[in-house]
């Protein structure tokens, strides 16, 4: 083997070549690079999460919104621990979520053929998030508006409400292809990603889950805390946006 | 049409853990080296920013770091019998992606497999008889010992800061270290992290029923540290955001903090991101690689000549990359003959959750590798005599984390959601503890990796499939654990005890563990091995493939520290062996 060859000119031959070329990457920044003789560092490459923006709603019509806050606001309802759902933005962080990459399944493997598998093979639908939410919604209110006389979910009486949750949850209530109980796990996991997650997503707002728990967020140095046993963390909670209370005016 | 590049003499597939030490010791022989990453650019700086690494919905739930299904993925099925269907959201195991792999992403526990695991049949042979090792095992020695391991450990340990102490130094044993362990030139770098108030009780409660607890070993810098290349590591800060996250600290080891700074800066390499080894090209004949096809992510294809091909992907591509570029005989399961894609193994898991009365154990203090462990029950530390298995586990309180969206433990019969969940979840949160079994793996003649016949990846090559359930000696062996992982509970006093079985069908959905191993595995008979002791292919002598793809089947212990040690041994025989006569390292 010879040691040492060529490796200057195959680089600029490299890069020479791939200035120009067409994408056909998942992510538009995802171009191929070569790197060599340092450490690369530039500024500006970092990539910071986008807030959600308040303001309307990205992937919900009006009416399946009032039927999603209706939801999260008994699978999590406020009390004297916490605001309920609706209030802490569980469902504005499900519309973002649906607006975005999650809702399209964009990471995931989404090629054919789509068989009916065993439990543990996994999920195996061509269904998108964004899809099992619309159709879930209008199947609900559709099989609601039936059997309590023409009201559709939000206008239930918090009791009834939860009798249905359960009869999804369970699979006692038939949604035909919405498929009840999918359509439930999938509310159920966002709403509490949701209600747990950094409020930057739009949900958790003034970090209500954290303070109910007792967990202090985006800190990053405990230090002085790990060897006090048994004391309660004297720290609130932090987003990665910081405190609403810091910085005074604002 | 693929553009074909100048010659290199090494050429990498994939810049992980392994690709990052072998492209470090090969660059020090003077070898002019490429490493082709199919994944981006990432380091500290830019990518593991410490103002907002601390994002679970981000990191941890959308796995933002992790291989995305949509690039790559596998099909999964238990047995035969059944259609294999593809991976689409990975759950089971979080493959990596990008520079730094999954080193990237890892907790840092660093340990050492035991003396006996590297010789597992003929230990156990030697100990009990033949007729102990239950039929459906395929269970194999790794052709190589831990004495020879124990040079390459070391390297490892000195070059990732890893804290910890010693049980045995040059078979002298030492108080406060983990007695069973095979006997190390050194302790570690770096003393142990400090302990928080649960791993304490758990070392006093083990202590009690008679074992022997010692503090995990841990990639989590407990000091600032500088290694021997001269790269500085700061120390931990406990922060709880450890697996599936970057560290911002420099306090856990990953290429980017103990390899990267100097490697990069090295005229004789050079790293190629977002860009896919399709295959290793073969001569005519089939027994020298003449380099690697790979396309690069704005869809052009190019030849990369080399004189040594070095595999270094995640176990189940490294498989991958050999069985579509016709490298070995892929393993048939109905005669059991062929070398690649055999023994595919996992890890044994079981857990004991526990909730107390009046306790704060602030469990989101945590590193991705601190806690309290004992090794009294794994491997054959202990006499398997009449126990109806064979494997071992250790136990340990070593929670990671308390990220709250899937950190949230409630007592058994609380309703996921409602106000009797939010009651039972703020009044648990900070108060209850688990247990983990973390449990051998052993090899069968049915589980094993292949191509699937169906399903394709995006640039259209078939897609690798897995074969994989738990043999019923694992089952008993790890169950037998939770028992006795609950039995330590006892001694702390905790108001509820809650174990967790292991059951079968193994489920690919819920998150259990990234310690794939197997499928190119290392012998010392190329019939049932892929590669010999030195992770040479046995058939195409000029590629080495490095990684959890050697073990013939896994230990109770997470394999990092075996991979890595695997990698310096495998560069120190190129340096010191291949480069001096090019051909195979042991004869066929």
């Amino acid at each position: 083997m010879k040691k040492i060859s060529g490796s200057t000119l195959s680089r600029r031959q490299f890069l020479a070549s791939t200035v120009v070329s067409i994408s056909f990457a998942s992510t538009p920044d995802a171009l191929a690079r070569s790197f060599s003789g340092q450490l690369p560092w530039s500024p500006f490459a970092a990539d910071p999460p986008t807030p959600a923006r308040p303001g309307p709603w990205l992937f919900f019509t009006h009416d399946e919104a009032q039927t999603i806050e209706a939801i999260v606001d008994r699978l999590i309802p406020g009390d004297d621990l916490s605001v309920g759902g609706k209030a802490a933005g569980c469902a504005v962080f499900i519309d973002r979520q649906l607006a975005g990459f999650f809702g399209s399944s964009e990471r995931l493997y989404m090629k054919g053929p789509f068989v009916q598998g065993l439990p543990q093979q996994g999920l195996q639908s061509p269904i998108l998030p964004s899809e099992r939410y619309r159709a879930g919604i209008a199947t609900l209110d559709d099989y609601c508006s039936k059997t309590f006389s023409g009201r559709t979910f939000p206008a239930l009486a918090p009791k009834e409400q939860d009798e249905v949750l359960q009869g999804l949850e369970k699979g006692s209530i038939d949604l035909g292809d919405a498929d009840a109980k999918t359509f439930f796990e999938l509310v159920l996991q966002n709403t509490m990603e949701g209600f747990f997650a950094d409020p930057i997503y739009g949900g958790n707002k003034d970090m209500a889950s954290w303070k109910m728990i007792g967990f202090p967020g985006a800190r990053y140095d405990y230090r002085d805390f790990v060897n006090k046993h048994n004391q309660r963390y004297p720290l609130p909670p932090v987003s990665i946006m910081g405190r609403d209370d810091w910085g005074g005016k604002g | 049409m693929a553009r074909k590049l100048p010659r290199r003499d090494v050429v990498i597939v994939g810049l992980g853990w392994t690709g990052s030490i072998l492209a470090n010791e090969l660059t020090d022989e003077g070898l002019d080296v490429v490493a082709i990453e199919r994944g981006p650019w990432r380091n500290t700086a830019t990518d593991f920013n410490a103002g907002y690494m601390q994002d679970e919905l981000r990191y941890a739930i959308r796995k933002d770091l992790f291989l995305r299904p949509a690039q790559n993925t596998l099909t999964f099925r238990n047995n035969i019998d059944q259609e294999a269907l593809p991976v689409r959201d990975f759950g089971s195991f979080l493959p990596g992606n990008g520079v730094g792999g999954a080193g990237v992403h890892w907790n840092g526990q660093t340990w050492r497999f035991l003396p006996s695991d590297f010789r597992c049949r003929s230990h156990l042979v030697e100990r009990y008889g033949a007729k102990i090792i239950p039929d459906e095992l395929a269970i194999q020695d790794w052709g190589v010992t831990y004495e020879e391991m124990e040079p390459y450990y070391d390297k490892f340990e000195y070059l990732a800061g890893t804290s910890g102490k010693a049980g045995n130094i040059n078979g002298k044993l030492q108080e406060g270290g983990n007695p069973f362990e095979g006997s190390r030139a050194r302790d570690y770098p770096l003393p142990p992290l400090e302990m928080p108030y649960g791993p304490m009780l758990f070392a006093q409660g083990a202590r009690e029923a008679g074992y022997h607890p010692f503090p995990q070993p841990a990639s989590n810098a407990s000091r600032n540290y500088t290694n021997p290349l001269g790269i500085e590591m700061g120390a931990c800060s406990y922060c709880g955001f450890c697996e599936r996250f970057g560290c911002a600290n420099y306090s856990k080891a990953s290429p980017q903090t103990t390899i990267l700074p100097v490697l990069m800066r090295k005229p004789n390499f050079e790293c190629r991101t977002n860009s896919e080894v399709v295959r290793i090209n073969l001569d005519r004949l089939g027994t020298r690689a003449t380099g690697v096809t790979y396309v690069d992510a704005q869809g052009q294809e190019w030849e990369q000549p080399g004189d040594l091909v070095l595999i270094c992907a995640f176990i189940l591509f490294n498989v991958h990359l050999m069985l579509v570029s016709g490298i070995g005989k892929p393993y048939d399961p109905k005669t059991a003959t062929g070398a690649v894609g055999r023994n595919y193994a996992y890890q044994t898991f079981a857990k004991v959750e526990m909730f107390f009365d009046n306790k704060n154990f602030n469990p989101f203090i945590s590193t991705g590798a601190m806690g309290q462990c004992i090794d009294d029950f794994n491997g054959d530390n202990f006499d398997h005599s009449s126990l109806g298995f064979v494997g071992g586990a250790g136990i340990m309180c070593a929670g990671t984390n308390a990220r709250p969206i899937l950190m949230r433990p409630t007592p058994p019969g609380t309703p996921r959601w409602g106000s009797t969940w939010k009651k039972a979840t703020a009044d648990n949160y900070l108060s209850s503890l688990y247990l983990n079994a973390q449990g051998s793996s052993y090899a069968t003649r049915g589980n094993y990796l292949d191509l699937d016949p169906t399903y394709k990846d995006r640039l259209g090559r078939p897609l690798l499939r897995m074969t994989f359930d738990f043999p019923d000696n694992d089952i008993r062996m790890i169950n037998y654990m939770a028992d006795k992982a609950a039995g330590i509970g006892k001694h702390m006093n905790a108001r509820q005890i809650v174990p967790h079985y292991q059951k079968k069908p193994y489920d690919v959905v819920p998150y259990q563990s990234t310690h794939n191993t197997g499928g190119a595995i290392m012998g010392s008979d190329p019939a049932t091995s892929a590669v010999n002791k030195y992770l040479q292919s046995w058939d195409v002598p000029n590629v080495f493939v490095v990684g959890a793809s050697a073990f013939p089947q896994n230990a109770g212990y997470n394999p990092n520290d075996t991979v890595c040690a695997l990698a310096f041994k495998a560069a120190d025989a190129i340096r010191t062996r291949y480069l001096k006569n090019e051909g195979p390292l042991v004869p066929a």
